[in-house]
């Protein structure tokens, strides 16, 4: 496990995401009203890139068939009784920057 | 048959009346109504006057109605006088009608307090549909109006006129609005939200007299203050009509005494509804007095058994955005324990009084979304023990909606009317109702101030077998109403951002239908002068480019008219090898597409490039399609090119409901397929021909004349008319050929070419507001709205993988 520092909280719009590619892994970053969210950069469906989603609440709909994953446990809200998700990454905000918690491989890999 | 005579054709009188039809036969009625309407919803007066709602949509019941019932309806005679020895009313018509039982549901008047000079033009009171008309006539936008009287009525009535465009000042006699329903902290909660919405509130006033000659020009308060007002409004409260009571000899306190039958102190005289007084209490609100009218039409069709007990009446303040609910006891005291959630932010107060684990009392402001299962648990008495924390928030509904499926069968659903979800069901199942308007007819639910319609919905959705969709949709569950409504709420009350709709008037999350749909509207409304928020748009729009399945975009320059020159295809060749474009497509719409390109590229090949945007992402101008036409072709009858390219000209960069791709060719040929386009200029010899509605997509339709005109600058004229029209009445995401479908031609040729000529002129300048506000999106390559809108975000740090 390794915290990274991403990038500064005005690089991304309220209520947008951005992507950012970090170890390995592109990450979708979304500001909810200066709450920082991140999941994988990939829609389970097709891997549409969800950073460019619109987001709806703590969800965000994906820009390619509007698929809705929730952006706290990455999980699909519609279409309804899909199992699949995405994964989600622990975010923090310190010295006015936005972090994030890579997952043990990445760590281990470097 | 007995006579049975009803005096006060509203809200309680007729409701009683219907559940005495559903008794065995036994009167022929006669109603006599002050009035000269049909039964109205008195409660959504105040819609009416905020412009939600017209004046004719208010009916409850039709003159068919009574017809079919064989009710004898006698409007605008007022009853001067009862006999109730022997047993004769007297109409102020000089009519004499006997009878042998007598109803009487005279309601209330508005109280007017003793005030100098209320008798001068301009002071209105709020109670009837004709109050309601002179105060919509008399809402001027920018008339100074003041509203005396800060309980539910007044704020209503304030809002209705602030809406209009009125300066309004509330003006309240105490310290706390509402202060019938709410306590002092609500009272500043909802005193912070009226003055948010742009309505001044002045408490602790008394007002002793109306300034001006003649006609209203200002109030006078206790201790000498001042302020102007032209308009001004009573609503200081309500007494009830009880004087025929007296006349009768009847029992008459406040109100006319009745007891658990609803009988008066006389055999054959009953009374029901606002104008009675049961266990020393007058109901103001129509839940309650639908309650005793059922009693009632027991009582009187010699069914007598049930009884009325007195109601804990719930009310609701009906100002969208302001989420006013309060029912039961309000204020603390020994012996009650309380549940208190605040949250200053979000102009959220909820509270709670339970005594002996049950609830008691529940006020709530700023957020009532719950507030159908405190009314359960108030009236059913739910032991609470042990929920204290679970009281405010109860475990999450999914997705944020609304939680039909887990109500208990005895929730109320409808509280003005008290329809539970388990009366609704049973009449979906026994009546086998479908529709919204089958539900409202059958059980009365959501007949009231409508804050239920949803839940009916729901409910119809999930239980009938052939649900249909009310015919008119509402955008979507985020914000539920018609898109008319929108447009008309974001117009009169100058919402210019995509958040404060949602915020006002929705869930304020939003979603991909609403966002963009919302986007869509207050750009057109206020021609391009709105708040722009990206975040509300869909990424093509956020980058102006069309995002493909692979994640990266396409690149579409404006070829006006579908002509190039040699400079600029090799600027184009030269482009796509220089970012490696992986394809270079000519498209369907003459012109070139540059399929596969990355975000970050994007500026820098608009730049390279140096055309406009085509627009071939977004809901907006696509393009004109033309054909070679009198310039070169030897059947050519109309310079189509040229036509073509001004066409396009006028109206690029402008956004519509959906694309609009329109087509000008020089003869009937039609080379360039004008007549399957949205708009198209067809050439014939000495004229053109400007069709609307063509498709020929997902459906192929072969667009209407709208007019034929002699000259290429009529012709254009035309289109742009048709044009803007499309743009402010058609729903978002309806391309032109469901539009005029929906519509009819001959309704869009009125409106449009064959309008008045200061509608047209009307739109024409909204037209060209717009069109000067508007600018080639592809510019934001020099000045993105956001520094990271192309870019892509690099980490502080880089991790080695
Ligand atoms: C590029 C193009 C196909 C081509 O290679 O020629 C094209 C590509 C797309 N069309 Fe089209 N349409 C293209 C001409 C047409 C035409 C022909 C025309 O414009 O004369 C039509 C029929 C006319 C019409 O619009 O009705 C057409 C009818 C549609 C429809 C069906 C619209 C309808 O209501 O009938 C859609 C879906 C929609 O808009 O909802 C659509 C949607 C799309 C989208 C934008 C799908 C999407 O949302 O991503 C495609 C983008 C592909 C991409 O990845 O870039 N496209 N599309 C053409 C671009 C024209 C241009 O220069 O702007
Ligand atoms: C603007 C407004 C908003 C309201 N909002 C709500 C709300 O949100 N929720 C709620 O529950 N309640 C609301 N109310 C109150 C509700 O409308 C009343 O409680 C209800 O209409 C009372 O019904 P009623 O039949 O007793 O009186 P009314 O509906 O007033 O009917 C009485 C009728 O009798 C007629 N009449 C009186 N005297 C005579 C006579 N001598 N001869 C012939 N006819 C006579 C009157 O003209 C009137 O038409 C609102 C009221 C107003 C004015
Ligand atoms: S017809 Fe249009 S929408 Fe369908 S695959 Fe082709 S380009 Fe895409
Ligand atoms: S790829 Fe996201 S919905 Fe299809």
């Amino acid at each position: 496990m390794s915290w990274v520092r991403i990038t500064i909280p005005e690089n991304i719009p309220l209520r947008e995401g951005r992507a950012v590619r970090v170890g390995g892994e592109e990450i979708a970053v979304f500001n909810l009203g200066g709450r920082f969210l991140a999941v994988e950069n990939r829609c389970p469906h097709k891997g549409g890139p969800l950073a460019d989603g619109i987001v709806s609440g703590g969800t965000v709909v994906c820009p390619l068939h509007n698929w809705k994953i929730c952006l706290e446990n990455g999980a699909v809200t519609k279409p309804a009784g899909e199992s699949c998700g995405v994964a989600t990454y622990a975010t923090r905000l310190e010295d006015g920057v936005i972090w994030i918690e890579l997952r043990g491989e990445q760590e281990a890999a470097a | 048959m007995e006579e049975l005579i009803v005096v006060g054709n509203g809200m309680a009188g007729v409701a009683c009346v219907e559940q005495i039809l559903k008794h065995a036969p036994k009167f022929h009625i006669t109603i006599f109504g002050e009035e000269t309407h049909v039964n109205y919803n008195r409660i959504l007066l105040s819609s009416v006057l905020a412009g939600e709602k017209e004046a004719d949509e208010i009916a409850l019941n039709s003159l068919e109605w009574y017809q079919k019932h064989g009710i004898t309806l006698r409007l605008g005679v007022r009853i001067v006088d009862v006999d109730p020895v022997l047993k004769t009313v007297t109409g102020d018509d000089g009519s004499v009608t006997s009878f042998d039982k007598l109803l009487l549901a005279t309601g209330s008047t508005p109280f007017v307090p003793p005030i100098d000079g209320v008798e001068k033009e301009g002071v209105y009171t709020f109670r009837n549909l004709d109050d309601a008309r002179a105060l919509v006539e008399q809402a001027q936008p920018g008339r100074k109006a003041a509203v005396i009287g800060g309980g539910l009525l007044g704020l209503e009535a304030a809002r209705g006129l602030q809406v209009r465009g009125c300066d309004v000042t509330v003006v309240h006699l105490l310290d706390t609005l509402m202060n019938m329903q709410l306590d002092a902290t609500g009272g500043r909660y909802l005193e912070a939200k009226m003055q948010q919405l742009g309505v001044r509130v002045l408490l602790n006033r008394i007002t002793t007299r109306v300034l001006g000659e003649s006609r209203a020009e200002g109030l006078e308060f206790r201790g000498g203050e001042r302020i102007e007002a032209d308009l001004v409004v009573i609503a200081a409260g309500i007494r009830p009509n009880a004087h025929l009571g007296k006349k009768a000899g009847l029992k008459v306190n406040r109100g006319i005494v009745v007891n658990d039958y609803l009988e008066t102190s006389h055999p054959d005289i009953f009374a029901v509804g606002e104008c009675v007084e049961h266990r020393g209490v007058v109901y103001g609100l129509v839940a309650p007095l639908v309650e005793q009218g059922k009693v009632l039409a027991a009582t009187i069709t010699g069914n007598r058994g049930p009884q009325f007990q007195g109601a804990q009446p719930a009310a609701k303040l009906k100002i969208m955005g302001v989420d006013v609910f309060s029912a039961g006891q309000v204020m603390e005291s020994d012996g009650v324990e309380v549940v208190r959630y605040e949250d200053p932010a979000m102009g959220i107060y909820q509270k709670l009084l339970c005594r002996e684990n049950k609830l008691v009392g529940v006020v709530l402001v700023g957020d009532a979304g719950d507030s159908h299962r405190y009314v359960d648990w108030l009236r059913s008495g739910a032991d609470l023990a042990g929920k204290r924390r679970h009281l405010l928030f109860p475990e999450p509904a999914a997705d944020g909606g609304l939680d039909a499926a887990q109500m208990p069968d005895s929730d109320t659903v409808c509280g003005c009317m008290g329809v539970t979800k388990g009366a609704i069901i049973s009449a979906i199942h026994e009546k086998g109702l479908n529709t919204l308007a089958q539900l409202k007819e059958c059980t009365r639910a959501s007949t009231g101030c409508g804050s239920c319609t949803n839940l009916c919905q729901q409910l119809l959705r999930a239980v009938a077998p052939d649900f249909e969709e009310d015919k008119k949709k509402v955008l979507c569950g985020c914000v539920p109403f018609t898109q008319e409504n929108l447009r008309e709420m974001v117009r009169t009350q100058r919402l210019r951002s995509v958040q404060e709709i949602l915020e006002i008037y929705g869930n304020g999350a939003g979603c991909e239908i609403c966002k963009p749909a919302l986007s869509y509207m207050v750009d057109m409304v206020w021609c391009g002068d709105h708040e722009e928020d990206r975040s509300a748009r869909f990424i093509n729009d956020r980058v102006h480019a069309n995002i493909q399945r692979d994640g990266t975009f396409s690149v579409v320059p404006r070829m006006r008219g579908g002509v190039t020159t040699p400079a600029e295809l090799r600027r184009i060749a030269d482009v796509a090898e220089k970012y490696h474009v992986r394809m270079v497509k000519v498209t369907g719409s003459q012109r070139i597409d540059l399929l596969g390109v990355k975000k970050s590229d994007l500026p820098k090949i608009w730049a390279d490039l140096g055309m406009p945007s085509g627009q071939a992402y977004t809901k907006g101008v696509r393009m004109v399609k033309t054909c070679v036409g009198t310039e070169f072709c030897r059947f050519g009858t109309q310079d189509s090119i040229h036509a073509g390219v001004e066409l396009e000209r006028r109206l690029e960069n402008l956004y519509t409901p959906h694309k609009v791709k329109m087509g000008a060719v020089g003869c009937p040929r039609n080379c360039a397929e004008a007549t399957v386009k949205d708009i198209g200029l067809v050439g014939q010899e000495g004229s053109w021909q400007v069709v609307v509605g063509g498709a020929a997509g997902k459906h192929v339709r072969k667009a209407d004349l709208l007019i034929t005109v002699e000259t290429t600058p009529e012709a254009l004229e035309a289109a742009e008319l048709f044009f803007q029209y499309y743009r402010e009445h058609a729903n978002y995401l309806e391309r032109t050929y469901d539009f005029v479908e929906r519509l009819g031609i001959e309704k869009v040729r009125k409106e449009t070419v064959y309008a008045p000529e200061p509608v047209k002129q009307a739109l024409r300048e909204r037209l060209s507001k717009a069109k000067a506000l508007s600018r080639d999106a592809w510019l934001e390559r020099e000045e993105p709205v956001h520094p990271t809108q192309f870019v892509q975000i690099q980490p502080l740090e880089e991790v080695l993988v």
